[in-house]
């Protein structure tokens, strides 16, 4: 391993009181590369990113961030990180650009280039109409963007996102990814933690899932696919009688993989390539079978926890929900 | 959102960390942002002036129509009294606002975003003290402005007058430290308004506010003599009216510095744990 990390993590451990928010954590990340931290609520996500973001003091082990330690010079670190999230955000009464403007003053952009920036961002994320309307009155998608706008108003060279996307609807998911691309493609490292396979592999050059504090797998997407099963094509066909050809057809296309009958009139085939999905179109359109439900998943993250694990995330989840990522 | 697939990025070229300016004095400059930050949210909240504006207003029209006969003859004669023990009573009872406040706003992402920002860390607790003293401006703008209409006159001249409310504004600022700790500590807003509300009433009552520190019990008078509320009164007095002022300025300003000195680093301490 002779890359370039920006980010290590060596055996980070956290508690608060009784619960062990972090038990011994490993993270790496290659400079301009993306990081996807998989996990349930209460796994540690959230606290593993405000160790690394100086917000919280790890009980043992330590990480640096560019090559700086990140509590003996969290300073530094501070220069060179953004971080949006749940916790990491905006403030309500202030309009966004008053925000941005305030970011900037406290990056020591100065007046003018504080408000230059923040007219800059405000522009690229498609916030200028609502500028000057308290955040309090931004629509979801709205306060996403701005939060994520704040983040990056000094420039930063290591870009921490924790869940950006939940609570979003599909539409500005993509939205949002697409941001996380551009940043990446203009040399940033990305640090992003979620709950669902699906952004981690549109993403990630690398996911680490993690549960109960610990570290359960870490790999490419691709390996981790290869464990925990790929995509899996789901077709409901109009006329049930015709299940047992669509079944056939689904057979042909994935080359002998078994289609099952998952739900009452769904027929699953696992897949291995998305050429699957139009071959699957064409053998049925000429076949003359009528569907009107035809899909591809991912598995969920229920999915992927019993793969990894033998048992699912939300089976445990938990014992006791109030630690629910306490921190 | 077109034109978040143009392949222009927001973050434009890095800067490297090393080649940020880093300006003098952090403290202060990212300090005073902050109040300004303050003073953005007062502007757009105007109903949270409530306390500072009509409660000095209807304070002393209710004690002194009400008391003034009784107490001193003539609501007059009253009124030059009590104006200074109102406005006394007015600004510490303002100070209670910013624990409540910041005791709502810790909980939201904001002071996560301050943290991770390269400020010192004391920076948002002492800018939100500072944008506060718009608010103790406006109590003593108001309270003397109220008294005036009914009647109220400065004794002495302009310059005594000002630092008669110079001290009031300095003696909210230092007590405000007293609010962020209890702010800090509690769990919920309501148990901040209602600690700091415990300990300014006996301040405003078992002093020289509404009725002259002689005429309280003699047992009372021990609380009463170290009462800073009844030092700042009768400082405040003297500037205002002339009266005697003993050594009242200085235990004032002695208060103000054991209050900061005290509860400025336990707030500090309590803020860092707590966010």
């Amino acid at each position: 391993m002779t890359q370039d990390l920006v980010i290590e993590a060596e055996g980070l451990v956290k508690h608060f009181g009784e619960t062990k928010a972090l038990q011994g954590v490993d993270l790496a990340v290659a400079r301009g590369t993306v990081l996807g931290v998989l996990g349930p609520n209460g796994a540690g996500k959230t606290t593993a990113v405000r160790i690394l973001s100086t917000l919280l003091v790890p009980d043992a082990g330590h990480a640096r961030i560019g090559g700086c330690d990140v509590v003996k010079d969290a300073e530094r670190v501070r220069q060179s990180i953004g971080l949006t999230g749940q916790y990491a955000s905006v403030d309500e009464d202030l309009s966004g650009r008053q925000n941005l403007v305030l970011f900037g003053t406290l990056l020591d952009l100065g007046r003018a280039g504080a408000r230059t920036r923040a007219a800059e961002l405000l522009e690229w994320f498609d916030l200028t109409a609502a500028a000057d309307r308290p955040a309090k009155t931004y629509s979801g998608g709205m306060r996403r963007r701005l939060d994520l706008a704040a983040s990056l108003v000094g420039r930063p060279d290591v870009i921490f996102l924790d869940e950006p996307t939940t609570g979003l609807d599909p539409a500005k998911r993509e939205d949002m990814w697409d941001v996380v691309r551009s940043l990446v493609t203009d040399g940033s490292t990305v640090l992003l933690t979620t709950q669902y396979l699906e952004e981690a592999d549109a993403l990630a050059d690398e996911i680490t899932v993690i549960d109960h504090g610990r570290v359960i797998a870490h790999d490419t997407p691709e390996g981790l696919k290869r464990v925990v099963g790929g995509q899996t094509l789901e077709v409901r066909p109009s006329d049930l009688a015709r299940m047992h050809d669509t079944a056939t057809i689904l057979g042909q296309v994935t080359s002998g993989a078994a289609a099952e009958e998952i739900r009452k009139g769904v027929l699953a085939v696992p897949v291995r390539d998305d050429s699957a999905l139009t071959a699957t179109v064409s053998r049925l359109a000429s076949a003359g079978i009528g569907v009107t439900e035809l899909s591809l998943h991912l598995p969920s993250l229920d999915e992927v926890f019993f793969s990894l694990t033998g048992r699912t995330a939300s089976e445990d989840d938990r014992a006791d929900t109030t630690q629910k990522e306490v921190a | 959102m077109t034109t978040l697939t143009q392949p222009r990025s927001p973050r434009l070229t890095p800067t490297p960390a090393a080649a940020v300016n880093r300006r003098p004095f952090p403290l202060v400059r990212h300090s005073l942002s902050l109040a300004k930050r303050s003073l953005i949210k007062t502007w757009r909240t105007p109903e949270a002036l409530i306390d500072v504006t009509l409660q000095p207003a209807i304070f002393l029209v209710i004690f002194v129509y009400i008391f003034g006969g009784a107490v001193a003859g003539d609501t007059h004669t009253y009124l030059q009294f009590l104006l200074p023990g109102i406005l006394a009573q007015t600004i510490a009872t303002g100070a209670i606002a910013i624990g409540v406040n910041l005791n709502t706003d810790l909980e939201k992402g904001i002071f996560d975003r301050f943290k991770s920002l390269p400020i010192p860390r004391s920076s948002p607790l002492i800018g939100a003290v500072l944008g506060d003293v718009v608010r103790y401006v406006i109590v003593t703008v108001m309270t003397l402005g109220i008294g005036y209409l009914m009647g109220f006159r400065i004794l002495t001249d302009p310059v005594s007058a000002l630092a008669g409310c110079l001290l009031a504004v300095v003696f909210a600022l230092s007590l405000s430290w007293v609010s962020v700790f209890v702010g800090m500590k509690v769990r919920t807003s309501g148990a901040v308004q209602g600690i700091m509300f415990l300990i300014i009433m006996p301040l405003s009552f078992a002093s020289n506010v509404f009725v002259p520190a002689a005429s309280l019990p003699s047992w009372m008078q021990t609380f009463v003599a170290w009462n800073p509320l009844t030092h700042l009164v009768q400082a405040m007095r003297g500037l205002f009216l002339g009266t005697p002022m003993g050594e009242s300025v200085y235990w004032t300003l002695a208060w103000c510095v054991g209050l900061v000195a005290v509860f400025l680093p336990l707030a500090m301490r309590a803020y860092r744990r707590k966010v």
